[in-house]
């Protein structure tokens, strides 16, 4: 239960070794780099170029990869995403290593497919629009660039549909200088527009072009030197050569599908080196030499040490982190504690020299997500549930084998409170033996029922919060004693302790408490005296304590006051704590809701398909619903009201530097 | 049976009524909102699906709370069991009553956690790993319908009824 002690590590050694040493480094993954400032007689390497080009080539096996899901997509069930990276032998690493030039110019060829893909999808599209454009005209008979014959002149084009070609005919009736003849042709009307064709004699020609552009005539934008009927076959066969050739990119991708396993190996390749190229390139090195240094774990130093000091000719240096440091936190926690550490960071880990909260926050926070859900059936469900994947997956990512170990954790909590609370899959057994045998059998609840004695539930929530909160406080408490601030340790923590405690046993006796607790408690007179006597000891202290950092007494008592305001904080605190409660009866509730649907169907066959049908859905939702809940306020009771009391968070992840890997993990040697 | 004889049972029946709709109606407001911007994120990055669906869920939890007290009621008025008991229209009021702050509270409630979820959404859609804190601000807002449901599960349970 702890945050891992750091330790800064420095390594001066030769040039020739540098490649070594690092890749040593690397595949150890125990150093975050932090390189101390430059000193005078060192430069810095330029590798810009260098890890450009290898991210460009690993971006480059991604894509392909890209492509090949997309046309030669990998069946994947809905788990696989648990199976986490292969493992692959070393051997196999280093051989597609060797063929690395091989494999990108597969990778270059797939891009190149996928582009060509592309391209013919595009031009498709130009030409189906083409085609569009065309249809109008689809029943004229002579190509559309014809300009008549020898004596007659041809006009194609269009016009509004409100004009009519006796309208036309009329206007060309009254042309000037002279009347004019024609004849139109109406190839294709819609309600937008009409497509004319127009035949004069070519003495008329300028006349009728002029009488038509004043209706608004337009020739077509597309002149093509086809019939039109022609033209379309043409385009569509055009289409039809695009498809096949995009059929045969699309087969050739497949043709690359067996080379999935030999881009990923070669993708990640480069993003290593990439890495170690980034880091070399932040390295002070001089003429013969070069300097690492970085942040350790302590309990990892000799097995760095072991195997660089011994193997290399180098200066191997440990220093204990220095004051003005911000070393990186990594936490240590046994298997159980360790399974919540998701939760702590997704709040914020642990800064330099704060208390790690996640072994007593794992106890709380199992305990209070089962007593949310509270279903011994649910519990075990979720239990089964994630211990089978857990078992049947064991290389998925940690982050993620943590998350569900808590989840089963959590599970097992809900199981145990179903029982207590006596609810499986709510009163699923009550409403079936009496629905179809007649004869209410009931499962006894180990504790109580919640929902016939909600007011009990109410009081026991609130107790596990009060407990919750001053366990937040004493951690407060022991940071401050740690750091060697007794007189903040008595200000900030005994006397609220005092105060509180004293006010909470005033209560106990009172007949508020009684009306709420249906029994009422007496208390021997010494520890009523006692309850008020912690009270005000409680309320002066803090009253003059407070303000302590304060010279002036006016704004010290203020400030004093103002502390003791902050009784409301805890109340209100406190009494968050009762959504133990109404969650819980939530669960329970809403399972007998489907239940009690469920039995509606009556006895008989139909009534026992209509009643699983109901069960199975309504139950599924139920606990889908109630298990979101119970995170969600889970890590509210632990971020707000627990957290509230002492920590603060902050600390940066450990990030050391190792063989950072997308697809596949290397088995290491020995 | 006229109306006016049994007039405690409908003002209870009202009241479950109200605790359903009321609450159901704030939590669909909500589911509603949080959806839009949950919507919006998977257009962009279809991956991040099942975070943006568990924050558009965090609003629909008042109605939950409404169809449990709703529930609570017509169990303990006895309608659940087809023999429905003879209230007299004071406690008919009473659970009426009691029956308010889950519904009214939730309808608000409701409206106000799909708002601060579509902002958590938001988060999310930039900031991936912080969805542990982002799913804390919708549920600051739950805390006052959790507080409603508690006074209207102990305040329905407490109407003594013949």
């Amino acid at each position: 239960m702890a945050v891992l002690q750091m330790q800064r590590i420095s390594i001066c050694g030769l040039k020739k070794d540098r490649k070594a040493i690092l890749e040593k480094i690397q595949s150890l993954g125990v150093m975050e780099m932090n390189q101390i400032a430059d000193d005078e007689g060192f430069e810095k390497m330029d590798t810009v170029n260098a890890r450009q080009s290898f991210e460009r080539q690993a971006q480059a096996a991604d894509q392909a990869l890209m492509v090949l899901d997309t046309y030669a997509p990998l069946k994947k069930s809905l788990l696989s995403s648990l199976e986490g990276k292969a493992l692959v032998e070393k051997s196999e690493f280093a051989q597609a290593a060797d063929d690395k030039q091989e494999i990108i110019r597969k990778a270059n060829v797939l891009i190149g497919k996928s582009k060509e893909i592309a391209e013919a999808k595009a031009n498709i599209l130009k030409i189906e629009n083409q085609i569009e454009a065309l249809t109008p005209w689809l029943a004229l008979d002579v190509p559309m660039n014809l300009a008549g014959t020898k004596k007659t002149a041809l006009l194609i084009g269009t016009v509004a549909a409100e004009v009519a070609p006796e309208t036309i005919y009329n206007r060309l009736a009254q042309a000037e200088p002279e009347p004019v003849g024609a004849d139109i042709q109406v190839i294709y009307s819609d309600k937008d527009m009409l497509c004319l064709a127009v035949i004069c004699l070519k003495t008329d020609e300028e006349t009728v072009e002029e009488v038509l552009r004043a209706c608004g005539f337009a020739k077509p934008a597309q002149v093509i030197t086809n019939t039109p009927a022609r033209q379309k076959a043409l385009l569509e066969a055009e289409i039809e050569k695009l498809n096949k050739e995009i059929s045969e990119a699309e087969e050739a991708v497949r043709g690359y599908a067996a080379s999935r396993k030999e881009l990923e190996l070669v993708s990640d390749y480069f993003r290593t080196r990439a890495e170690k190229y980034e880091v070399l390139g932040t390295l002070p090195q001089s003429q013969r030499t070069f300097v690492i240094s970085g942040y350790v774990p302590r309990r990892y130093v000799r097995a760095l040490s072991k195997a660089i000091e011994e193997k290399y000719d180098c200066v191997f240096d440990i220093e204990d982190i220095k004051e003005d440091e911000e070393p990186p936190t990594l936490l240590s926690n046994n298997s159980f504690s360790s399974s919540v550490e998701g939760v702590l960071e997704s709040y914020g880990l642990p800064h330099k020299g704060e208390f790690d909260p996640t072994t007593i926050m794992s106890f709380f926070y199992v305990f209070f997500f089962g007593m949310m859900l509270s279903d011994a059936a649910y519990g075990a469900i979720i239990a089964i549930a994630c211990f089978v994947v857990l078992k049947k997956f064991p290389r998925m990512s940690e982050s993620m084998h943590k998350s569900l170990k808590m989840f089963m954790f959590c599970g097992v909590s809900t199981m145990v409170w179903g029982i207590l609370f006596g609810g499986y899959f709510g009163d699923v057994i009550t409403v079936v033996s009496e629905t179809f045998f007649g004869k209410a059998v009931t499962v006894p609840a180990l504790w109580f029922v919640p929902l016939d004695n909600p007011m009990q539930l109410l009081i026991y929530s609130l107790a596990f919060g009060v407990v919750h909160l001053f366990a937040g406080l004493a951690i407060k408490g022991y940071m401050e004693l740690k750091e060697g601030r007794v007189l903040d340790f008595f200000c900030d923590v005994v006397l609220w302790f005092a105060f509180l405690i004293g006010l909470i046993l005033m209560l106990i006796p009172s007949s508020i408490f009684a009306s709420i607790a249906q029994t009422q408690i007496v208390f021997p007179p010494v520890l009523n005296t006692l309850a008020k006597a912690l009270a005000i000891i409680g309320a002066v202290g803090l009253l003059l304590m407070s303000g302590r950092e304060n010279k002036n007494p006016v704004l010290r008592i203020a400030l004093g006051a103002y502390d003791i305001y902050n009784i409301t904080g805890w109340l209100s605190d406190v009494l968050s704590y009762s959504r133990l409660l109404a969650l819980g009866l939530a669960t329970g509730v809403i399972a007998s809701v489907v239940n009690t649907m469920g039995s509606m169907f009556g006895k008989g066959i139909m009534g026992v398909i209509g009643f699983v049908l109901v069960f199975l859905v309504g139950h599924t939702l139920n606990l889908a619903i109630n298990l979101l809940g119970a995170y969600v306020h889970t890590n509210r009771l632990q971020f707000v009201e627990f957290f509230g009391k002492f920590y603060e968070g902050g600390g940066k992840p450990f990030e050391p530097f190792k063989t950072d890997t997308k697809y596949v993990d290397i088995k290491e040697e020995n | 049976m006229s109306i006016w004889s049994n007039l405690g049972l409908v003002y209870a029946l009202l009241g479950a009524a109200v605790a359903v709709f009321l609450a159901g109606a704030g939590s669909a407001i909500g589911v509603g909102i949080a959806g839009q911007a949950a919507a919006g994120v998977v257009t962009e990055d279809p991956s991040k699906f099942a975070k943006v669906l568990i924050m558009q869920l965090l609003p629909g939890t008042q109605g939950i709370y409404g169809l449990l007290v709703g529930f609570i009621t017509l169990s303990n008025i006895g309608l659940l069991g087809g023999s429905p008991k003879a209230l007299d229209p004071q406690t008919g009021l009473l659970v009426l009553a009691a029956c308010l702050p889950i519904g009214i509270v939730g309808l608000i409630s409701g409206k106000y956690q799909g708002m601060t979820s579509a902002a958590a959404i938001g988060i999310v859609a930039k900031k991936p790993d912080q969805f542990g804190k982002a799913m804390l601000f919708p549920a600051m807002v739950e805390t006052y319908a959790i507080l409603a449901l508690l006074i209207s599960i102990l305040a329905v349970n407490a109407v003594p009824l013949p």
